[in-house]
């Protein structure tokens, strides 16, 4: 679908979220100038088109007591590495899982899964479950253990201008 | 949080619907009234358990970029360089790592090329390879955490 640009105003005034209110995109509407239905249509549109992936809360989940944040990463032949992602992707420990494009020497790896557990143990015991389950002994494997978070915040796609609205804009920035 | 804070957020995380009136149908299941599940979702944000309520877009169907990159930083510069990667509105979030490559952060741009002046960019004022794992298929989405 072509974006327009009456949709892009749209995208940047719901960057900092929704308002917190009964009718948020009645609020939304107001600030770009657009009806409430209006709002709602190009939303919908929007999601059906995939360009909104989905529409919900983002759970800090460091703040929920998942301090062991691991992402596991595989060498796997190029062949297999499609089937076997889709596979391990089922897992519901699994939360994300994606194919990467690998910078070899130093880092070969092609398949990448996140696990977030509440400690380390319980995220070793998942890869130890994933690589018995789907046959991923011998192949080059590390799990990257995260320290410090600097940053965390939902990618920006477009110029902040337009996202004060409301008061929920004194949140949700990491 | 209490219990029915944890249900919410569980509630949550599956979605809401594109409507006039987005929390109904989560205040119905939860036997709430909306004004109810307002005041505790904006009261979960103020307290950090929430980061945000609202979309999550697919940056490339918007026309922009999105990709992981690593660095191998050595410890003593570790401060300053991440300090330095975090300033470009582009980096989405930054994460120290167990590895040889200890420092890992998202590129998200609006559109296209950007990802690669911003990494060039900080290749040369860091004197620090930086190593670029595009993304070339995600298998699965949907970061959710039962509480």
């Amino acid at each position: 679908m072509d974006v327009s640009e009456r949709d892009r105003r749209l995208i940047g005034a719901l960057q900092a979220g929704l308002p917190l209110v009964r009718r948020p995109y009645a609020v939304i509407g107001e600030a770009v100038d657009m009806s409430e239905s209006e709002v709602l249509r190009r939303i919908a549109a929007l999601r059906d088109a995939g360009v909104i992936r989905r529409f919900g809360v983002i759970v800090r989940h460091h703040e929920l007591g998942y301090r062991a944040n691991a992402m596991m990463v595989w060498a796997v032949p190029e062949h297999q590495v499609d089937s076997l992602g889709e596979r391990v992707a089922e897992s519901p420990q699994v939360t994300l899982c994606y194919r990467r494009r690998p910078a070899p020497p130093q880092w070969p790896y092609n398949l990448y899964c996140m696990v977030h557990g509440r400690d380390r143990e319980t995220v070793l015991a998942v890869r130890d479950e994933l690589v018995a389950r789907h046959g991923l002994e011998g192949m080059e494997h590390r799990v990257l253990f995260s320290g410090r978070r600097f940053k965390q915040r939902g990618a920006r796609y477009l110029a902040p201008k337009q996202e004060a609205i409301g008061r929920e804009a004194n949140h949700g920035r990491a | 949080m209490d219990a029915l804070d944890r249900d919410l957020v569980n509630r949550l995380q599956d979605g809401i619907p594109v409507a006039e009136r987005p929390f109904r149908p989560a205040a119905r299941e939860l036997a709430v009234t909306e004004e109810e599940v307002v005041a505790r979702v904006e009261r979960l944000v103020a307290e950090g358990v929430l980061s945000r309520f609202g979309p999550m877009y697919n940056a490339e169907r918007l026309g922009g970029e999105v990709t992981l990159a690593a660095m191998a930083v050595p410890e003593e510069r570790f401060e300053a360089v991440s300090e330095l990667v975090n300033a470009y509105p582009e980096v989405a979030h930054n994460y120290a790592r167990s590895h040889a490559l200890n420092m890992w952060f998202v590129v998200a741009t609006e559109g296209p090329g950007r990802i690669k002046e911003v990494l060039t960019d900080i290749r040369e004022r860091t004197g620090l390879a930086v190593y670029d794992m595009p993304r070339e298929q995600e298998f699965y989405i949907g970061l959710r955490f039962n509480l």
